[in-house]
């Protein structure tokens, strides 16, 4: 997908603005855009549905971004047919998701079209927000905490379980949720945060692990996983680090500050897991590496994902 | 249970392993014939901490997908391409295996053809006794442990006279190609980690051969991290004794004496077969086909299936030389290259028990 | 499944088929491989079919080898 990426879109544009595919760009006048296309399968999951995930999605695009997200535009691309009691709940789910989030809905559009043309629905978002600060990957050294917000795994599994593919059943609930509780923390000291989307933890941090001169060193005993994810993700034969969220997020602070981000991030229902797993590094491993310490003891690399392991998650 | 991946309780076992190598002189070298094992001993990281204690450990042909030669794939292609409105059901893996006329994911089949993933035998019954007018045929491949539920699966389609459905079996038993293995010569080994759960169906009897005739070392191990050093422990134990035998290191589970039930449900469906293994060649009696008896629902009599042996795999693709112990994944040049798990060349790099993609995923150097 | 795990059973009815139990992930099993199961049996599934029984005492015997390793001293 990366490679499809440079090849042949991003070929076609020439924004200096687009040169480290951040997130969110950064514009004139203190200004946060971003946009995100959601085709998730099946439409409504425990924990979720396509509504709050395209709220929730962009959303943290722009706080992961150093920016408060304060409105969205919201394009819907409905197949004809649609029940209208489905469109009416995803209209609520969006409502109540933008009210939790601190955002309005200001501009939208809406399209049909005919029967087999587009699954159900599709939904794209488009935010805006005031820059809070601007992340400082450059800033980051051997030393720096990582820090994960939550547990892992949780959204990717339940859509997952409910495909309806597998005579599997498990407790999971989708972890979909605005992340806003972390925008004091690019006040304390945040250099650079993610959100834990396509690909999982490895695939995220490998691509800043690549960016840096240092590598990056995580703890396989230190990662939050519930007890359901760690069951069904064995049986399934998937790893949690590679599985997508859509309301963790993934963090590096200065060492000196780590412990106040934890406490601060716990305070918050959805931080309340919030770990350390790691440090930034530069006596193990070679620069750009992301390692892993193993339970047993050993070291491994992780790779980041390159091609798609589970479709139409988000 | 979690002692079984306690850092104190590995790192005694590693000191132990290392002062018994020390003992038999390093490096020592063993076989896992098991797939699932290839996956914990590198998920685990135990690979180079072997390593440092003097310890090597090579995968051996422990992939039933892997070792599937392309001849049944195309077969199963071949059909569904011929026969409007075919289920072909079988398990994931299967689906991306590569052949020359495409994977059974891409090549196109007839109009109204499905391919459908299961993750057990019996979804493949139900699949047929809920579309009575199509044809259903599921593409069962597997060792010991897989085997017994398929050969109950034909038997109940037989009791109650399925007519739709039909089996395509790639069948493989586990101690012939460790003869043919030991016979070549070409992989020099002092001792095997046996397979966990092949070994709860066929108990320890069937490998006592490799100590007797071949006087090698041999130890079942279990799927834990813990079990995996306990099993390298004790076949070092036996060579440091001159006591080569079949120690039982996953006792919890497998019993002398395996599991004679589902070994009576496997005489009674199925009967040995000469096999061509993808690398390792024709080896005799270690494949199962469909008896005679149960005849309407193999797949192969009843819809003329022809399995050419001389069918070649992909250019260049060494999966072979992987399933014989005699190449590391890594040093194959298309490793990591022109072979990877979105792109694979060959079926070492598609099944989640592949010595490729197992070393792709967690020790690519 | 591609892996096979130890797994609790939890139901079983006279055609041999339950479910069994593994960190709180309900599968569906077959257990007619098995001479004997009951609810509360730990099994190894694989494929969706119960393909042994595990033995408790064993269990214990290598768990507490295992717990004598653990808390042995460093040399």
């Amino acid at each position: 997908m990366r490679d499809f990426l440079h090849r042949h879109i991003l070929a076609s544009f020439r924004s200096p603005l687009l040169r480290d595919l951040p997130d969110a760009s950064h514009l004139e006048a203190g200004i946060a855009f971003t946009t995100d296309g959601y085709v998730v399968d099946p439409i409504f999951f425990p924990g979720g549905d396509i509504g709050r995930l395209a709220v929730n999605g962009t959303v943290n695009d722009l706080v992961v971004s150093g920016a408060r997200p304060q409105y969205l535009s919201l394009s819907l691309i409905l197949e004809e047919g649609l029940p209208l009691a489905d469109l009416k709940r995803i209209l609520a789910s969006i409502k109540s998701a933008a009210a939790a989030a601190g955002v309005e809905v200001v501009t939208g559009d809406t399209k049909v079209v005919r029967r087999g043309q587009a699954d159900k629905v599709f939904i794209v978002t488009s935010g805006v927000g005031h820059i809070l600060a601007k992340p400082a990957p450059a800033k980051v050294k051997p030393g720096d905490a990582v820090i994960v917000t939550g547990s892992l795994g949780e959204h990717s599994l339940a859509v997952l379980l409910a495909r309806g593919d597998f005579s599997l059943s498990a407790k999971v609930k989708s972890d979909c949720a605005p992340l806003c509780f972390l925008l004091p923390l690019w006040k304390q000291g945040a250099l650079w945060m993610r959100d834990i989307t396509r690909g999982g933890l490895a695939t995220i941090l490998s691509e800043l692990a690549e960016r840096l001169p240092y590598s990056i060193l995580i703890e396989e005993e230190k990662i939050p996983l519930s007890k359901a994810v760690r069951g069904a993700a064995e049986l399934l034969g998937v790893d949690p680090l590679y599985l997508a969220c859509e309301g963790r997020a993934v963090l590096v602070v200065p060492a000196k500050k780590a412990k106040a981000a934890i406490r601060s991030l716990r305070r918050h229902l959805q931080g309340r897991r919030a770990t350390i797993i790691g440090r930034v590094e530069n006596k193990v491993g070679r620069p750009g590496e992301l390692l892993l310490a193993t339970l047993a003891g050993g070291l491994r690399r992780l790779e980041p994902l390159t091609s798609e392991l589970l479709p139409r998650i988000c | 249970m979690k002692e079984f991946r306690d850092r104190k309780v590995l790192a005694g076992l590693l000191r132990s392993i290392g002062r018994r190598a020390e003992q038999v002189g390093p490096p020592v070298r063993m076989m896992e014939v098991c797939g699932t094992h290839t996956m914990t001993i590198h998920r685990f990281g135990l690979q180079p901490l072997l390593e440092k204690a003097g310890v090597v450990m090579t995968s051996g042909p422990g992939c039933p997908v892997c070792i599937t030669p392309d001849a049944y794939h195309e077969a199963a292609i071949g059909l569904m391409t011929r026969r409007p409105d075919t289920i072909l059901a079988t398990f994931g893996d299967m689906t991306r295996v590569p052949t020359r006329q495409g994977s059974l994911q891409t090549a196109i089949p007839a109009q109204g053809s499905r391919l459908k993933i299961v993750y057990s035998p019996q979804e493949v019954l139900e699949t047929a006794r809920q579309n009575p007018g199509r044809e259903v045929v599921f593409f069962g491949v597997g060792f010991e442990t897989t085997i017994p539920s398929i050969a109950l699966t034909v038997k109940q389609a037989a009791q109650e006279q399925l007519s739709n459905f039909s089996v395509l079996s790639a069948l493989w038993i586990i101690p012939p190609p460790l003869r043919a293995i030991l016979e070549s010569g070409e992989v020099r080994l002092q001792g095997f980690l046996y397979p966990g759960h092949v070994s709860a169906i066929i108990g320890l009897r069937p490998y006592a051969f490799v100590a007797e005739e071949f006087g090698l070392a041999g130890a079942v191990a279990g799927f834990e991290p813990a079990d995996i050093l306990l099993a390298v422990s004790s076949v070092l134990d036996q060579i440091i004794r001159k006591k080569p035998a079949v120690a039982n290191e996953y006792s919890r589970v497998v019993r002398e004496e395996g599991n004679p039930r589902a070994r009576a449900l496997m005489e009674e469906v199925l009967e040995l077969k000469d096999a061509h293994w993808r690398g390792l060649g024709l080896i005799p009696k270690s494949g199962l086909k469909i008896k005679d008896s149960f005849g309407a629902w193999d797949a192969e009599k009843k819809h003329g299936l022809k399995l050419d042996p001389g069918s070649a795999e992909l250019p260049g693709c060494r999966c072979g030389e992987v399933l014989r112990g005699v190449l590391a994944p890594p040093l194959c040049g298309l490793f990591g290259r022109k072979c990877r798990p979105e792109s694979p060349l060959g079926p070492c790099m598609v099944s989640l028990e592949g010595a490729c993609l197992v070393y792709y995923k967690y020790s690519r150097p | 499944m591609c892996l096979a795990v130890p797994a609790k059973i939890v139901s079983l009815d006279e055609s041999r088929q339950g479910e069994v139990d593994y960190l709180g992930t309900r599968v569906k099993a077959n257990f007619m491989l098995l001479e004997e199961a009951k609810p509360g049996d730990w099994v190894i599934v694989h494929a969706g079919f119960a393909i042994s029984r595990m033995d408790e005492e064993e269990a214990q015997e290598t768990l507490s080898l295992l717990r004598e390793l653990a808390s042995a001293q460093d040399p």
